[in-house]
């Protein structure tokens, strides 16, 4: 591994990852990794989640073709200096911010979306200009395998390296020294990441979880709002970081809301879910013993069949549910759907408060004020209302959490941003030195005096002040070079 | 030691209050901040000078200036910074609102620096408060003056509760940062950068690390040595050489090194006089512990100016070195001290591999009359910041983020940096209830042949 994580790093020095041409190409080439062998990555994923080709594409296979698509066209400009608003003391001089690659980015794939989330990071770093490892998780393991066989053939070699491996083989990756890691996955490894990056003074971008509401106010088409809110519920079979993890709602709505979730999941998966290509399994059993745990004492309005054999769990909504109990504990990752009534919209938020900032929050609502207060009196890494899951597919939209559920985000721009050095750049002339007269010791109490007028720019009144201030500066430095003569 | 969760605790609750949210608070907040260094300004020289023998001048200009800069371009710009910011949509949210709401995190950790000590703390406590959370306040403990008076004054002046200042000593320190913050802002060493990441990692909070290295200062041959090593010798030997950014060492031909020592020399004599000691201008080295080490870094040296020392008063005096071995012990820390090493090299190309072989500075110095030269040096180094033909500066433009990078520190702040820095930018999308049909592709049951879009 030290071989490995060594031969990223000398090939990352030897420079050729930075000129644009470089980054494009790679990007091109993943692209046609992607379509080329599209059927295989299908196969592979699917068979690590039980999921259909058509959800592996849907939800997978395309966001990355929109990544790469999305690099494609913008990195042109994104590579260019960006032009800084000059000071006065600098009106003459170059002011920049120039972007440019960290160097070696680590990776640590997680396995609910094993393709997404281990591709769309590794999008960003080459855009940026980086050379990178990649950790697939090892829980998804033939999406594991089809990487480390796939990416070699396609991409550079050297410059980007799939390590597998289990626990102790993350653990000893996460002893090296790499310039960023981006890592998805639960907080408590979280901590883990941060602590062994923290040896090195590694930034990290931690894409963490929580429990992510869902408020369902009165007064919506409650057939709309659990239509979606069972999509993004049972999408992957709930396990999903961004899934709706539990509602909020008036007591009164529980009932409706259950039949609708009902009717909403027979029009999806049919009488018999067990038999419908679109509804996923848990993926090991450590997990599926760990939901189980969760149903176990609650009132099931609906579902709560499992099978351990094929580590299935029957999508399943839960009714007056303790926010005590261990089901509100912890962020499920599975398909229970629980309910909590509350008094109001009040109540909501100081819930919602109460605990740990979620990764997203929902609102369904046609209140666009009590939204507008929602949003501004609790906080979560991003809100969608009256949907869910989707401001996670505008790559305008920056991905992360906040507080335990992540620091740092990226998706497009965001990931371009997040993988680069942001380098503050002042380009100055040897001329003009009159300038800077003033700065020079020896000091004086005239000279307090004179700078406290000019500096504060007490003549701060448009174009003329400006005018003004510059003659004034200029008198200034005569002023000091007569002194100094 | 309880004393500390329980500042802490009422730091947090004072944000959950919500008083800090409306932007007419925290503007309020800033004027007081404002009237504060206006109305105590003698107390803050004061205790600069009792702390690193800075004057009227060095105060104003090199610590208060930049924060009553800040807080006037803040105050200015507030509300456009606060205010959602719409994004680009795709074409299936065409009909939404999509926009990033900053909010602010809750309660921010400020450690300060004992080299500038009130700017260090202050400077990010401005970009803090702008973004809406509470903030507490650790002053380093070297600079005790400046500790104590923040402690007595910036309660006089700001909420009480949201503006705690926390002193003392590595316990202390120690027993904060096992306290739960939303984000920690730490200046210092790499060393300490490290156990606060640490504790950081524990609570899973966000930091930013300004900490510092060696800032490389290359000195072309086609360049007017005059201007630039006064430039330099400005920076260099400002507040006697405890500045992060100040230019480290040179690196330049050996055909310009006694050029460049005559002109640094004239330069100094210029603004010390012949005598540093005597000058009201030079600073003092902050205590014996770094007097010592400083000291201990001209031994053996070639010393071409300066080399000598009081150890009473704690003053170095400026100090040349040349032919310097990239392998001696000056070479090896960072100096941060009046004592300025030339390391000799053949071209641009040793210079710029010279400093790849070091740790990323935190700023990177280049003085040419050559365009070329300059792009290049930029293009194949890195550095938290540059700034050609000049030393220092960049760090006074507030556009341009503060920051260092791999062990120079990471993240960033000044200016609307730090409103970002301390602000949580929250992804939003709105929409509406209406026109589900358009939705229908994404329900279950998928078709049964998988249909390309």
């Amino acid at each position: 591994m030290e071989r490995e994580v060594q031969r990223v790093r000398q090939a990352f020095r030897s420079g050729r990852s930075r000129p644009l041409q470089f980054r494009l190409r790679q990007l091109a080439a993943l692209r046609r990794m992607v379509e080329e062998h599209e059927k295989d990555l299908l196969v592979a994923i699917g068979a690590d989640l039980c999921k259909s080709e058509f959800n592996v594409y849907s939800q997978e296979v395309i966001t990355i073709l929109g990544e790469i698509d999305f690099m494609l066209a913008n990195l042109p400009e994104w590579i260019t200096p960006k032009p800084a608003k000059r000071s006065l003391l600098t009106m003459l001089d170059e002011v920049c911010v120039q972007p440019e690659p960290l160097g070696v980015i680590l990776i640590i794939g997680a396995w609910n979306y094993p393709f997404v989330l281990a591709m769309q990071p590794l999008v960003g770093a080459i855009a940026a200009g980086n050379a990178a490892v990649i950790k697939p998780s090892e829980l998804s393991e033939n999406t594991a395998k089809i990487l480390a066989k796939l990416l070699p053939q396609y991409l550079d070699q050297d410059l980007y390296a799939v390590i597998n491996g289990g626990a102790e083989e993350t653990t000893e990756l996460l002893k090296h020294r790499f310039d960023h890691i981006l890592y998805t996955g639960n907080a408590a490894v979280g901590k883990i990441v941060m602590a062994a990056a923290a040896k090195h003074l590694t930034p990290v971008t931690l894409e963490l979880g929580g429990k992510s509401p869902c408020y369902v106010d009165k007064d919506c088409d409650l057939d709309v709002v659990c239509r979606r809110i069972t999509w993004g519920k049972l999408m992957n079979c709930g396990q999903t970081c961004i899934a709706p993890d539990y509602i909020l709602c008036e007591a009164s709505l529980q009932n409706q809301i259950m039949q609708k979730i009902k009717e909403t999941v027979k029009e999806f998966y049919g009488e018999n879910i067990k038999e419908s290509p679109d509804y996923e399994r848990i993926i090991n059993l450590r997990h599926f013993k760990r939901i189980q745990s969760l149903i176990e004492g609650q009132k099931i309005a609906f579902g709560g069949e499992t099978d351990e054999a094929t580590r299935y769990i029957a999508p399943t909504i839960l009714t007056d549910v303790d926010p005590k109990s261990k089901v509100m504990q912890e962020e499920i990752f599975g398909p229970i759907l629980p309910i909590v009534p509350v008094k109001n919209a009040d109540e909501a938020i100081s819930f919602i408060n109460e605990r740990e900032k979620p990764l997203a929050l929902y609102i369904f609502s046609h209140n666009n004020k009590l939204i507008k207060r929602m949003i501004d009196e609790t906080s979560s890494g991003g809100v969608t209302v009256n949907d869910v899951i989707m401001h996670f597919t505008l790559n305008a939209l920056p991905f992360g959490g906040v507080g335990s559920s992540g620091m740092g985000a990226y998706h497009g721009k965001y990931s371009f941003d997040t993988f680069s050095h942001h380098r503050s750049c002042l380009l100055k002339s040897l001329k003009r030195e009159g300038a800077n007269k003033l700065r020079y010791p020896p000091n004086s109490q005239s000279k307090v005096k004179l700078a406290k007028f000019l500096l504060l720019k007490q003549f701060n009144k448009g174009k003329l002040g400006l005018l003004l201030l510059t003659f004034l500066c200029a008198v200034a430095a005569v002023f000091f070079k007569v002194g100094y003569h | 030691m309880n004393k500390i969760s329980e500042v802490v605790k009422e730091a947090r609750a004072a944000f959950q209050s919500g008083r800090t949210r409306p932007l007419q608070f925290r503007i309020e907040q800033l004027e007081a901040l404002r009237r504060m260094i206006k109305e105590r300004g003698p107390d803050i020289t004061g205790a600069l000078a009792a702390d690193l023998h800075k004057n009227e001048w060095t105060s104003y200009y090199e610590e208060m200036v930049h924060v009553l800069e800040e807080i006037e371009h803040v105050i200015k710009k507030l509300p456009e910074w606060a205010a959602d910011e719409p994004v680009e949509k795709t074409p299936q949210t065409q009909q939404d609102e999509s926009y990033i709401h900053s909010e602010p995190l809750g309660v921010v950790l400020i450690i300060g620096a004992w080299n500038y000590p009130f700017n260090l703390i202050i400077q990010p406590m401005v970009g803090a408060i702008a973004a809406g959370n509470a903030v507490v306040l650790k002053p380093s403990e070297l600079s005790e003056n400046m500790a104590n008076l923040l402690a007595t004054i910036i309660p006089q002046y700001m909420d009480k509760d949201l503006y705690p200042v926390i002193n003392g000593g590595v316990p202390e320190t120690t027993e904060l940062l096992k306290e739960r913050f939303d984000h920690i802002l730490y200046t210092g060493s790499a060393a300490v950068g490290k156990i606060v990441m640490t504790a950081a990692a524990k609570h899973l909070t966000p930091v930013t690390l300004e900490l510092g290295g060696k800032s490389p200062c290359y000195v072309d041959k086609d360049c007017d040595l005059d201007v630039a090593c006064r430039r330099i010798a400005w920076g260099k030997f400002m507040n006697s050489g405890q500045t992060c950014v100040a230019p480290d060492y040179i690196l330049c031909d050996p055909s310009i090194q006694s050029q460049i020592v005559e002109k640094l020399k004239k330069s100094l004599k210029e603004f010390y006089g012949e005598d540093a000691k005597k000058s009201r201008d030079y600073g003092r080295i902050i205590n014996a512990r770094h007097y010592q080490r400083v000291m201990g870094l001209i031994k053996g040296q070639k010393v071409a100016h300066g080399g000598t020392g009081e150890e009473t008063s704690r003053y170095i005096a400026p100090t040349i070195l040349v032919d310097v071995d990239p392998q001696s012990p000056v070479m090896r820390e960072e100096i941060f001290g009046p004592v300025l090493p030339i390391v000799c090299v053949h071209s641009l190309e040793e210079a710029i591999q010279f400093i790849n072989q070091l740790e990323k500075p935190l700023a990177l110095y280049v003085f040419s009359s050559n365009d070329k030269v300059i792009k290049k040096m930029i293009a194949e180094t890195s550095s938290g910041g540059v700034t050609a033909n000049d030393v220092i500066v960049h760090i006074t433009v507030h556009s341009l983020p503060f920051g260092g990078v791999g062990h120079s520190g990471m993240g960033a702040y000044h200016g609307k940096k730090s409103f970002e820095t301390f602000s949580h930018c929250r992804s939003c999308l709105v929409r509406s209830l209406q026109n589900d049909e358009a939705h229908k592709a994404r329900y279950p049951p998928s078709p049964a042949k998988m249909s390309r879009p």
